[in-house]
């Protein structure tokens, strides 16, 4: 081989070559510890959702001698001989319809408040805003009265609990306020010109071009309920077959002693409700990052 | 060229000087208690005041940094305009003003101008008693009359449905009328589970007497409807009068078909808006004015106006307790304070510490020669999809003392099995406080990437490319570049999620139900612990509760009413001053 002489900037291009190689193996290290630590809570609730010894106290790295261990489908069995299987079925209805009817609600406030000028436009939003800023714990604690003296507490808590998601989701508009805006107006005038009425635009034109942001809207609205816990459990009170997943596995958890079982059933239980929402989320996950860096940032 | 204005700098130099001014009155009480506290020890409330001490110091910082910074701008804004004015070339214009400005003007305008409002349509009414056909003074007792009879039935027969439905309300027996009576006293006679006894049934019947949630919860719900009634007797005697202009001219008046046509057309927002707005109306304004009320109540668990006590008007009690150094032996107004220093302590970390190692996360990501790119982002976007309750519980369940991170560490002979750490619960408040804050990473950081993976996406190469080119660092194009892009884009997002943090109730509440306890708050309600945002606290207070006093729901108002007034503010001077707030419509 001849040795060639290389000009000044193509030393310096080589350079900085080398340089970025080496800082792209650093950031492939950093990365791959980053998914390390970022999927070891996952793997380890997997794992331990399949042991069959009681405790929380877990030695599965190194082989300890003292601690009799096995393995089984022992918690899942469990799982569907306790209450978790009606905790499921609420938690699923409260998704179902708060997915639908939050939907509508969002989709109609949101569109209104983008497209139409009229003289409480501006008083409502900045209303809403400094209404934002209350904590929202504070009400539950009046609505839990209130929805006691209708009979929507306790046994009953899933027909309150739907009733207090949905009258209260025209809140969430922010996010699809921001999508809509980006659909240009001209559409509608010129839909207008052409004499259709504007619920005919809001059907015909806007709801097909918006389709990201409705699926956005259903797929937050469904995964909702499914985390909430500290209002699900004010209004569920002390009467387990009316509690949602978040609050029934955390009753057990709390009751979590080194001879019970209720740790790994927790874990179990924890897998079974995880799967078909990551399942649905990764479908729709293009919809999701879209409506996050569409419309929330913007909001 | 244009001038610049100087109200600005006026405003920060006004604003510090207060700011400076009560940090100072505040010190000037403080120091001499804390003498006397250090001179006498076991003195009430001695724990409380290096608290607010830090607090008035960190005030006093901030009002010092403004003075500072305002007089700076000032002396610039005018040796600028003097060399405007000296280059002769300069045009008058009104600028934009400041948010701050415009905002205190906007409510003192809006304030006069709802009352001129109210004064001319009073006005009007008059006007239009007197000059009005004998349709329309009719409909001034009977609403709807003038509708029907010019032959817009439907307007007509809604009008008069609302009133009969509303005289019926007001005079029943429980009625409006009734429960707005019993607001000023909220109930005389207290509800007695145990009843009193009958001497006719000869036994003992239970006594419901007057019930303080019901008066207050109808008193509020009366005064709605009172309202939402004058409004619409008021729409419909203008209706009345536009009516009889129209016909006057000689035009068809609108019918029920046209009115229900313009629903779903021109009217279409009000279809639209109509149950949303309801909705939140009942659901959210309702029960937040309630509570609010009930700050100035005694409303407990115990005085709960439905089954066992009566409660009543407090006025300003319930405020001076939270605000005082000792009240039956606690001290709630260091324990307030040491938990809203946590709360702001914490908010600033979890949101700046997300914030920057989130974009840092998607710049690594997104780097040019990284492979693998979606599988990375895959791994990250599955914390967002499962339910945070699982991955919060879990965690915790990790970090006890029994749990497996104690498992590895005792595996690995690093700590002996008596030696375990308590990473969340323990007696090392501050080993919790790191924890929550480092967990928390944990779960904002996806989510951050996904945002700023979006917004990096949008900065055009170019200024990349030249930068290169001008022979700038990565570091010197991070600083340069990419954060003052992102930070003018995300700006409002990060006010959002800060305020968001403050009251960031699941991570905090299912990581460490606010523990370790705090020894030093014991006295006050709610089991306070060390790891315990305003949020939290609220929350523990309507759970807890003692014998004697039952869960102070009174003491949780306060607190909301006290956050409510601490994010107000921080949003309402952060939002006066980002620059990338700006009119709405630029976007569309």
């Amino acid at each position: 081989m001849s040795t060639k002489e290389y000009t000044v900037s193509e030393k310096r291009h080589m350079g900085m070559k080398a340089a970025s190689r080496i800082s792209n193996t650093v950031i492939h290290i950093i990365l791959v510890i980053i998914s390390v630590i970022w999927l070891i809570p996952f793997v380890c609730i997997v794992i331990q959702s399949f042991r069959t010894e009681p405790t929380s106290m877990s030695r599965y790295l190194l082989n300890h001698p003292s601690i009799q261990y096995s393995w089984g489908f022992g918690n899942y069995i469990n799982l569907w001989k306790s209450d978790f299987p009606r905790w499921y079925l609420n938690t699923f209805i409260i998704a179902l319809v708060v997915a639908v009817v939050q939907t509508v609600i969002v989709l109609c406030m949101s569109y209104t408040l983008s497209r139409f000028r009229f003289k409480l436009r501006k008083p409502l939003m900045q209303f809403m805003l400094i209404l934002g800023m209350f904590p929202g714990m504070l009400a539950m604690i009046i609505l839990y009265q209130v929805l006691k003296d209708i009979g929507l507490a306790g046994a009953n808590a899933i027909p309150g609990l739907i009733l207090v998601y949905c009258a209260s989701s025209g809140m969430g508009y922010y996010v699809s306020k921001g999508f809509f805006d980006t659909i240009p107006k001209s559409l509608d005038e010129a839909a207008r010109v052409d004499g259709a009425t504007r619920a005919q635009v809001l059907f015909k034109i806007i709801l097909p071009l918006a389709k990201p942001i409705v699926i956005y809207t259903v797929l937050t609205a469904f995964m909702g309920p499914w985390g909430d816990f500290v209002f699900a459990k004010y209004v569920s009170g002390v009467t387990p077959s009316a509690y949602n997943v978040a609050v029934g596995l955390q009753s057990w958890l709390a009751t979590d002693t080194m001879t019970n079982n209720y740790y790994t059933m927790f874990c179990a239980g924890g897998v079974v409700v995880a799967i078909p929402v990551v399942i649905l989320f990764m479908c729709l996950q293009r919809y999701y990052v879209e409506g996050v860096t569409g419309g929330a940032v913007k909001g | 060229m244009y001038k610049k204005k100087i109200v600005p700098g006026v405003v920060k130099t006004v604003l510090g000087v207060i700011l400076a001014g009560i940090s100072w009155m505040v010190a000037s009480v403080l120091v001499p208690k804390i003498k006397k506290s250090i001179l006498t020890p076991y003195h009430y409330g001695e724990d409380g005041f290096w608290i607010w001490l830090i607090l008035t110091v960190i005030f006093a910082a901030i009002g010092v940094f403004l003075l500072v910074l305002g007089i700076m701008e000032l002396v610039r804004t005018s040796q600028y305009n003097q060399k405007v004015v000296q280059s002769g070339s300069y045009i008058k214009k009104t600028h934009e003003k400041n948010g701050f400005v415009v905002f205190f003007s906007n409510i003192g305008k809006k304030i006069a101008k709802f009352f001129v409002g109210i004064g001319k349509g009073i006005a009007d009414l008059v006007k239009t008693f007197i000059h009005g056909d004998w349709k329309t003074k009719i409909s001034y007792f009977v609403m709807g009359f003038g509708n029907i009879t010019r032959g817009q039935i439907l307007r007509g027969i809604l009008f008069l449905l609302f009133e009969i439905v509303f005289i019926v309300y007001m005079v029943l027996p429980r009625g409006g009328a009734y429960w707005l009576s019993m607001l000023p006293s909220l109930g005389k006679v207290a509800p007695n589970p145990h009843g009193a006894y009958n001497e006719v049934l000869d036994q003992w019947v239970a006594t419901p007497g007057d019930q303080s949630f019901r008066i207050l919860l109808y008193g509020v719900l009366t005064i709605f409807f009172i309202i939402a009634f004058v409004y619409t007797w008021y729409v419909n005697i203008k209706q009345n009068k536009i009516a009889e202009e129209i016909l006057k001219s000689g035009k068809p008046l609108k019918s029920g078909k046209d009115d229900l046509k313009s629903l779903v057309d021109d009217q279409f927002h009000k279809t639209l808006l109509a149950l949303p707005t309801l909705g939140i109306l009942i659901f959210t304004v309702m029960p937040i004015i309630f509570m609010i009320l009930v700050a100035f109540t005694n409303y407990s668990s115990i005085n709960d106006g439905m089954n066992n006590g009566l409660f009543h008007w407090v006025g300003f009690e319930n405020f001076k307790t939270m605000f005082s150094w000792d009240v039956g032996g606690v001290n709630y107004s260091a324990t307030f304070g040491e938990i809203l220093l946590w709360t702001l302590i914490w908010a600033v970390f979890a949101t700046f510490t997300n914030y920057f190692l989130g974009i840092l996360v998607a710049m690594a990501i997104n780097k040019k020669g990284i492979h693998l790119k979606k599988v990375w982002r895959t791994i990250l976007i599955m914390t967002i999809a499962i339910p945070q309750f699982i991955s919060l519980l879990y965690i915790s369940k990790m970090f006890s003392l029994n749990g497996l991170i104690n498992g590895f560490l005792i595996d690995l002979g690093i700590i002996t099995p008596d030696k375990a750490i308590d990473f969340l619960g323990g007696n090392n408040p501050v080993l919790a406080r790191i924890m929550v804050i480092i967990i928390n990473i944990w779960i904002g950081i996806p989510y951050l990437m996904l945002i700023a993976t979006g917004i990096l996406m949008n900065i055009p190469a170019d200024l990349y490319e030249s930068a290169k080119i001008d022979g700038a660092s990565g570091w010197k194009q991070f600083s340069k570049i990419t954060l003052p892009y992102m930070l003018f884009i995300t700006g409002p997002y990060l006010l959002t999620s800060f305020t968001g943090n403050m009251n960031n109730f699941n991570v905090i509440y299912l990581l460490t139900g606010g523990g370790p306890t705090n020894p030093a708050a014991s006295g006050a309600a709610g089991n306070v612990g060390y790891t315990d945002l305003l949020i939290t606290w609220l929350f523990k207070i309507t759970q807890t509760g003692t014998a004697q006093d039952g869960s102070q729901y009174y003491l949780a108002s306060v607190i909301g009413i006290l956050v409510f007034i601490v994010v107000g503010v921080i949003s309402l001077v952060v939002y006066s001053v980002l620059p990338s707030v700006k009119n709405e419509e630029d976007f569309q």
